[in-house]
């Protein structure tokens, strides 16, 4: 008996979880696929009808608005976010002193919530009441800096609230990832009379290549779910300007009653973040299977 | 929560003396009414349904502009137990409809007369293939424009009679350094002075034509261009903060002077009136330029429930709803006017005599037509996509021809 429940226990423990897991993840994945190949409006009907919603989708401008939005924001943010951050890190690691206390300061917007964030932004970046006001108000009377209620710019100012968020955890990445790095090397690179910028590029930041893919599916999921942010600092305008995949689903699901429209928008997103994650997936676990 | 109380209250004391037998008339009912004025006037329903005998269970559910309550709604449906009476309007009754999901009220309709007490065209979106399935509540009128008393007097300008008029007089407000038009860049917000606009340009039979049969030659028209021209001048009316302002800060404006008309449906006057000010005196209400009434109606589906209590509580909310007595006090709280046209209108202010004498006027001339912009005319995928359009045309440089190529293919593909 003790035998039995020793050999079986672990899949009695993780039974509950995984049935879970399979209902509740997958199950809904799969019927959400479903709805994506009817032609369901405010209630979910199960009679295929083909691909007559990507059809729909593929047509819809504020559809094309959305994808080219997820990629100028997903590049954008990943690329200086990481860019960012593995400056900030670098300079934290010159054994500089209040260390402690500077790497808080980067790191706090992180601990706040991306609606505050949002809504903080949208009163910085609103040119009567935010930075532009400021500046005339200093005396420098042609200054305008309007990107939010621009439509060709408002994206950018997404990506200027996301950046100052998650740079600051990129950056702790990257500086545990310095701090890692075996001193042994860097040590017999300076004897060697290697300048620190060559020590940098030649020697550390190739040995955080994993750092570095950590960092960027981290942030890569982040874009491509992001939707309390846009949700805050624009509402997806002016206009739908700042649209990106996810708010377009929830618009279609819970504005419209276009139910078909929302889960077939829902399942390219979960195609472009397969596209993303897959990939890594494989590696690592290829990595495992070569040890 | 002292109205919950006081519902908790209420229901047990209901329950405790009539649970011999038979419970009583109940009624479940879901509404997103929640904020001040809104959650007063459903009070007054609630009152006078225990009145009546009967016992109430509120269901309020809010955010999201009723996004939230109709998610509610859509899982109290799937799981066959729907509420009696939900908070729905317009052509979204007869999505519920051919979900199969209302009950049918045309005994309580016929025995209080509803059909010669109300306007034909708004009786018309209570009826289900002709049998009625639902009680309006209210009518707000969605083409008014507000506009602040003393700025357009000491400037020696009267409310404007024509567009053109309009935009001269907005032309002479700007250039004295005053906002000439108060409004908030939201999607919706754009679709309502849009409507307004196509309503005043085209007539009442190209926005019958354009946005409730959503007939091709009426959206390709050169009229439609002509919308989105004037659409295009007004964007050169407003203010540069304008983004993303919710309509009561753009009220606001108007009250304190800054800004000089303000382009809103009659839930404005709620905002004029709770600052302490007057209608014809510290602010004007007028239709916009040009003829007709655009509509929207408050209503509540009444679902198929089972039980004959929860059918007599239904019946019973059904005819208090449209009972002269509510629709007279609803409607004094909410800033609307009764859907019935044989409501006494003396305790109401000037706007809303204005407002009953339009709708009446409209009614025989065939010109009281349903808003688009707040989901009387179509269906939420068709008129979503007119307000896509309207709204990326209004923030930003696309031209009135291309609007129009656009606004002809996304109704196309919201089909």
């Amino acid at each position: 008996m003790s035998n039995w429940l020793e050999k079986h226990l672990p899949k009695i423990v993780l039974g509950p979880s995984f049935l879970a897991i399979i209902l509740f993840v997958y199950g809904f994945i799969a019927w959400t696929a479903w709805i994506s190949f009817t032609r369901s409006r405010l209630m979910p009907k199960y009679d295929i009808d083909g691909f007559i919603q990507y059809q729909r989708l593929f047509d819809s401008p504020r559809w094309e608005v959305a994808i080219d939005n997820l990629f100028i924001f997903g590049f954008l943010f990943i690329l200086i976010s990481m860019i960012l951050g593995l400056v900030i890190a670098i300079f934290l690691d010159q054994k500089i002193r209040i260390e402690g206390a500077l790497r808080t300061i980067y790191l706090y917007p992180m601990a706040l919530s991306l609606i505050v964030t949002g809504t903080a932004w949208k009163w910085i970046l609103n040119p009567g009441l935010g930075l532009e006001s400021v500046i005339k108000g200093w005396g420098f009377k042609d200054f305008t800096f309007d990107w939010v209620i621009n439509p060709d710019f408002a994206i950018y100012t997404v990506v200027i609230a996301g950046v100052w968020q998650a740079s600051g955890f990129v950056m702790a990445l990257f500086l545990a990832g310095l701090r890692s790095v075996d001193q042994e090397i860097v040590k017999a690179a300076q004897v060697d009379g290697v300048p620190t910028f060559r020590i940098y590029t030649a020697i550390i930041i190739p040995s955080m290549a994993p750092i570095f893919l950590s960092a960027f599916i981290v942030l890569a999921h982040l874009a491509i779910k992001s939707f309390d942010l846009v949700i805050a600092l624009t509402g997806g305008g002016p206009g739908y300007a700042t649209d990106l995949p996810a708010t377009y689903m929830y618009t279609m699901a819970f504005s419209r009653g276009d139910i078909g429209q929302a889960a077939s928008s829902a399942i390219i997103m979960m195609i472009v973040v397969f596209a993303v994650v897959v990939p890594y997936l494989y590696s690592e676990l290829r990595n495992k299977n070569d040890q | 929560m002292f109205n919950k109380i006081t519902v908790a209250a209420l229901a047990t004391t209901l329950t405790l003396s009539t649970s011999i037998s038979y419970a009583g008339p109940k009624a479940e009912v879901l509404h997103w009414w929640t904020s001040g004025g809104e959650a007063k006037s459903v009070a007054v329903l609630q009152k006078e349904f225990s009145e009546n005998g009967g016992s109430w269970t509120d269901m309020p559910v809010a955010g999201g502009g009723g996004d939230a309550a109709m998610t509610a709604l859509r899982a109290r449906v799937l799981s066959g137990n729907a509420p009696a009476a939900v908070q729905l309007k317009g052509p979204s009754i007869q999505e519920w409809y051919e979900e199969g999901a209302l009950a049918d009220i045309s005994d309580v309709a016929k025995k209080n007369n509803w059909s010669s007490v109300l306007p034909a065209s708004i009786a018309g979106h209570m009826k289900c293939e002709g049998k009625w399935c639902a009680a309006p509540v209210n009518v707000h009128r969605i083409d008014w424009i507000w506009a602040n008393a003393s700025v357009l007097k000491s400037n020696g300008f009267g409310m404007p009679k024509t567009w053109d008029e309009f935009n001269a007089t907005a032309k002479a407000l700007q250039a004295k350094g005053i906002i000439p038009l108060a409004h908030g860049g939201q999607a919706w917000q754009d679709a309502t002075v849009f409507e307004a606009v196509a309503l005043g340009i085209g007539g009442a039979n190209f926005f019958h034509d354009a946005f409730v049969k959503l007939d091709k030659k009426a959206l390709q028209s050169n009229t439609m261009v002509k919308v989105f021209d004037q659409m295009r001048t007004m964007r050169g009316f407003v203010d540069k903060n304008f983004s993303g302002r919710d309509w009561n800060l753009a009220t606001a404006m108007v009250m304190n002077g800054e800004a000089a008309f303000q382009i809103m449906g009659d839930w404005a006057k709620g905002e004029f009136l709770a600052a302490g000010k007057v209608p014809g005196k510290d602010f004007l209400c007028a239709s916009t330029p040009g003829e007709g009434f655009l509509y929207n109606v408050d209503s509540f589906a009444m679902f198929k429930v089972k039980g004959s209590d929860r059918q007599d509580g239904q019946k019973l909310l059904a005819k208090l709803i449209v009972g002269k007595n509510f629709q007279k006090v609803f409607n004094l709280n909410k800033g609307s006017i009764p859907a019935r046209t044989d409501v006494a209108l003396n305790e109401f202010d000037q706007c809303a005599h204005v407002s009953a004498a339009d709708m009446n006027a409209s009614s025989v001339g065939g010109t009281l037509l349903p808003s688009y912009a707040h989901g009387m005319a179509l269906r939420g995928a068709q008129a979503g996509a007119i307000t896509d359009t309207v709204t990326a045309h209004f923030n930003s440089n696309m031209s009135s021809k291309d609007a129009v190529a656009m606004l002809v293919k996304a109704i196309d593909n919201s089909k």
